[in-house]
């Protein structure tokens, strides 16, 4: 292709639908982005939103039923549009390349990682086998993974999630491309995985010069990696412009309310809350007429914003910053945030759960289906978890995929029994009652809030008979009548209309089914409520107003509510305590307060550092984590966190490869799990800064 | 994979023990030898000489004991009568003390068969050759068509071309045998108004078989059982086509062929190969219509002729065989899935 100068990608009133047997579905509309050389630009918004339609369209993948009905792109000059087949495929791969959201399934279980990564080259350069084996080696070392020859010859599933995404990166990266799209690239990635990608896909762009289209519903990540940003909502761009105008000097209700709504720091769960959007979410055949966030948005009047296409406004003074609002003029964006209803602090009360030396140890054998006698293994789900919840107190337990705290999870539910040490609810030991013989006060008593409402649904019950069988479980109510107004009053606590008992459950969004979840979970008046990871399935806008909901029970129950989560942004908002795990280990645990300031464990450091945060007066402390978190069948001797802690070479001696350090109290209910010395931890410094305005 | 295959190998010798056990003890129940017993003697034996005649021949032992006889690993029963000794392992003539003390199974004795006045393993190795042949014909006809029907058919789903092979492969799986062999003779075969391009009767392709007269029964067998094969091979290409490596091999730029043949064939073989491998038992036995209906005397004609008969140590043999079939094969298929499927592993 000739050498082009000028933008990369154009795409101009972009417009493309699905046909049904019913109706045309429009996914986007009248969408416009511009790539220039060299730039990352940001395509955020909500699921269902048009974000990965855009990046199909662009590639020219949309299935039999997509179809392209209005707008150009053109890449490099030439449109995509009127292009051969042939031509196309020379341009996938060598000229546009695309990292996936799931590693795992975007790789070819049944090809070795190094076929997959030479084939693009022998493609589109038609070299040797010999060269194209030499550049995968070389691509693979850029990715920075060990030992490449044998990555080269293992299989996908040979290797951990974070190596296969690196693997996935590499293979983009083998023609070195013009242009790559990441099509949320590590939303199934732990937080220290996903700031180590981040930081090679960042690092490759400017080793490679090529040109991004970085597809997020991560605002924080967005801000990290782009240039510029596009907001999408319902199909089409509201906001665009680049990052520091839109954070700073945001032109668009939607964007603000977006803004509004994800736990920034400073945000608090009683002094500062949250801002959820109110309402759902059109469906793409039920959007409004006029402005499509209308409904939803603060600053709506009728007349105005419901009649008509609304097309994209520039703004004065700002480069290349466009909103898609009638109104932005008029609306006062410094306004502060109209004043939420503030509540007082509760406080705890009384111990009801107290945990003691609690280990949980599984025996597997080395192979599930052809394991034989030896090679049995003990995985140390949980180590000597020793702590206490109170009434109407939030403790959050935090740490990434593998380090035990959905194990834990298990046992308090009793889905599993402890190995050792002790559960006392209400000083009853329950560790080693399984959940089949513990009696119904108990079972009411320890509920759960699953992560994924999609699943714990029955998808063929009313949403209604679901709760009224729960009630009937825990023996509520005398008799069917009594139970069903119970189970109305329920859907009256979660904020679901009375009519939803009578639908399905597939009628009803992600944010409604979570709700049904949560009303199930309280349905027997549960006084300990364990939440898996119960937001992260859903969208932000959603997030705060089920956070709220979860908030709210909680202070009229006095649940003792234990919020199991990897996202720090939200447990830095809802929780009073934090619980930091890795590899079985309670590694850190205090106030929140605490656990967020310094001095810290290392890894509750990186782990900070890690985390994404939407707001550009926040100026962080780069730390990143080399290689994997450790299996938990194989964990290193001494310290669980020692083969990637920054601060080992403080401590004396080998000491961090010999003994598992004690757990030490630093502060008044703050402990660490640490060698460091006094003097160590005391100069460390905060992670998280926040520029003074 | 050397230890996997010896564990393998040693649940297969139990599972084949225990079923043979069960063939054996059914068999050998009583009121089939009563039936033996008169067959062999005659029809009007009163009871008294039904018992004798069946303790003189050793049918009376306990049936473990009768069973480690025919297994060969207990002594066969030696009788002595009127200064005569007769035994399991004595030939008739042959003085005892030259016989072995064992003869069973093991020792390659497989017993002599009532029906046909011949010894069962005679019969079972020729009778095995002729269905083999006919099956290893209905395998190269029916397998490599089963899969180029289901990637086709799979490769574009809800495609014309889709929609077309799997009617067809509906059809032929929806059709017996005995309603397509008829068919077949009456349309390829019948003298009066068929096209007489084949023979209707496969009994000459015994000792000379050709496409002539060996044609139709391989292709009703065939395409019986291909109807099956490529349902599931479409299902699992179908689903193959859908996944997101699959996409990923799209968007690097690979043609269609090439993303068929060399992404997602391999991943869409798993399925389908353990099916095929269930098809050998099933083509062993199942052979039996189309057997008798060409007039083809093999395998699956001496089942029949042996359960017809009673004729208990040649439908002993016919069991031993096909456990051993339907064990081997699936061992195979084990094999073949742990090469095809590397997310498996055997070490």
């Amino acid at each position: 292709m000739a050498e082009h100068d000028g933008p990369i990608l154009e795409i101009e009133n972009l417009s493309i639908s699905f046909f049904t047997r019913l109706r045309e579905i429009p996914a986007v509309m009248d969408f416009s982005v511009t790539v220039q050389p060299g730039e990352a630009v940001g395509l955020v918004g909500e699921s269902g939103c048009g974000k990965s339609t855009v990046a199909l369209g662009v590639m020219r993948d949309l299935g039999v039923n997509g179809r392209i009905v209005g707008g150009t792109v053109r890449f490099k000059g030439r449109d995509l549009g009127e292009i051969s087949a042939a031509e196309l495929r020379d341009i996938r791969g060598r000229e546009i390349a695309m990292i996936y959201q799931e590693p795992m399934a975007s790789l070819n279980p049944a090809m070795r990682v190094g076929r997959q990564l030479m084939e693009v080259p022998m493609i589109h350069e038609g070299i040797s086998e010999a060269e194209a084996r030499a550049r995968a080696l070389e691509v693979v070392r850029d990715v920075k993974l060990p030992d490449p020859e044998r990555i080269l010859k293992s299989y996908p599933h040979q290797l951990s999630g974070g190596q296969q995404q690196r693997i996935v990166i590499a293979m983009a990266l083998m023609s070195k491309p013009s242009l790559l799209i990441l099509d949320e690239p590590t939303t199934a990635l732990d937080v220290t995985v996903e700031a180590a990608v981040v930081e090679l896909v960042k690092d490759l762009g400017k080793k490679y010069g090529t040109s991004m289209l970085f597809i997020s519903h991560n605002l924080g990540l967005v801000l990290e990696t782009c240039d510029r940003i596009c907001v999408m909502y319902s199909g089409e761009a509201v906001e665009t412009g680049s990052i520091k105008d839109v954070f700073d000097k945001m032109q668009h209700p939607y964007t603000q309310a977006l803004f509004r709504s994800i736990p920034l720091p400073g945000a608090d769960k009683n002094t500062r809350p949250l801002k959820a959007i109110p309402g759902n979410f059109p469906l793409p055949h039920e959007r409004p007429e006029g402005c499509n966030f209308g409904p939803r948005c603060d600053y709506f009047q009728a007349g105005l914003c419901d009649t008509g296409d609304i097309p994209m406004a520039g703004i004065t003074g700002d480069d290349r910053h466009f909103t898609r609002c009638l109104r932005f003029a008029e609306i006062d964006w410094t306004a502060p945030v109209e004043a939420m209803a503030q509540h007082e602090a509760t406080a705890p009360g009384k111990v009801v759960l107290k945990i003691e030396n609690l280990k949980k140890y599984y025996e597997v054998s080395a192979n599930a289906l052809f394991g034989g006698s030896r090679g049995k293994k003990v995985v140390k789900a949980n180590e000597t978890l020793s702590f206490e919840a109170r009434e109407s107190e939030t403790l959050a337990i935090v740490g990434e995929s593998g380090c035990g705290k959905s194990t834990f999870a298990k046992v308090l539910m009793g889905l599993e029994t402890a190995t050792e040490g002790a559960i006392l609810l209400d000083n009853r030991n329950i560790e080693q009652t399984p959940i089949e013989k513990r009696d119904t006060q108990t079972i009411a008593d320890v509920q759960m809030v699953f992560q994924n409402p999609f699943d714990t649904l029955n998808p063929s019950m009313t949403v209604g008979r679901q709760i009224i069988r729960a009630l009937e479980v825990f023996g509520h109510g005398a008799s069917d009548a009594e139970r069903r107004e119970e189970m109305l009053r329920l859907l009256d606590i979660v904020k679901l209309p009375r009519e939803f008992a009578e639908r399905m459950p597939r009628q009803l969004s992600g944010g409604q089914k979570q709700r049904v979840g949560i009303a199930r979970a309280f349905s027997g008046g549960a006084r300990i409520v364990v939440a898996d990871e119960p937001v992260s399935a859903l969208d932000v806008s959603v997030q705060a107003a089920v956070t709220d909901l979860l908030m709210e029970i909680q202070r009229k129950q006095k649940t003792t509510l234990l919020f199991i989560s990897h996202d720090l942004g939200i447990v830095r908002y809802l929780s009073d305590r934090v619980m930091v795990m890795y590899l079985g280990h309670v590694v850190e645990l205090g106030s929140t307060d605490q656990v967020f300031a310094p001095p810290y464990h290392p890894y509750t450091e990186a782990l900070l550092s890690a985390v994404p945060i939407a707001d550009t007066r926040v100026e962080k402390t780069h730390i990143v984590l080399e290689g994997d978190v450790p299996s938990a069948m194989n964990p290193p001797p001494g310290c669980p966190f020692q083969t990637r802690c920054r601060w080992k070479p403080e401590v004396p001696g080998d000491l961090c490869e010999r003994e598992v350090p004690p757990v030490r109290e630093i502060a008044p209910g703050h402990q660490v799990k640490c060698h460091l010395s006094e003097a160590a931890l005391a100069r460390m410094e905060p992670v998280i800064r926040v520029a003074a305005e | 994979m050397v230890t996997f295959i010896l564990r393998r190998v040693g649940v297969m010798v139990l599972t084949a023990l225990c079923l043979t056990f069960i063939v054996f003890f059914l068999t050998n129940l009583y009121p089939n030898l009563e039936k033996l017993a008169k067959t062999q003697g005659n029809f009007r034996m009163t009871d008294a000489e039904v018992e004798s005649y069946l303790s003189r021949n050793g049918y009376l032992d306990p049936m473990l004991s009768k069973y480690g006889q025919w297994m060969g690993v207990w002594p066969g029963w030696v009788i002595e009568e009127d200064s005569v000794t007769r035994g399991r392992c004595i030939a008739p003539g042959q003085p005892p003390e030259e016989a072995p003390r064992f003869c069973g199974i093991l020792q390659g004795d497989w017993g002599h068969s009532t029906v046909f006045r011949k010894d069962v393993d005679e019969i079972i190795a020729e009778k095995l050759a002729l269905t083999g042949w006919l099956m290893l014909w209905v395998m190269l006809l029916m397998v490599p068509s089963a899969l180029i029907l289901g990637v086709l058919a799979g490769m574009r789903e809800g495609s014309r071309t889709d929609r077309t092979l799997s009617t067809f492969a509906i059809t032929t799986t929806a059709t017996p045998e005995y309603v397509s062999g008829v068919l077949f003779i009456a349309i390829f075969a019948s003298s009066a108004v068929g096209l007489q391009w084949f023979k209707g009767t496969a009994t000459g392709a015994m000792t000379n078989p050709n496409f002539e007269n060996f044609f139709l029964p391989v292709l009703t067998i065939a395409l019986y059982g291909m109807g099956y094969i490529a349902r599931m091979t479409r299902a699992s290409m179908a689903e193959v086509m859908t996944a997101q490596y699959i996409r990923t091999a799209r968007l690097k730029g690979v043609s269609f062929p090439n993303i068929v043949l060399k992404h997602a064939l391999r991943n869409a073989l798993i399925a389908p190969f353990t099916v095929i491998m269930l098809q050998f038992p099933w083509l062993l036995n199942g052979v039996v219509i189309v057997e008798t209906l060409f007039n083809y005397k093999g395998f699956g004609w001496t089942l029949v002729q042996a359960a017809s008969n009673n004729d208990i140590e040649l439908l002993l043999a016919v069991s031993v065989v096909s456990v051993v079939v339907v064990l081997v094969t699936q061992l195979i298929s084990d094999i073949g899935y742990v090469y095809l499927n590397p997310r498996i592993s055997v070490t």
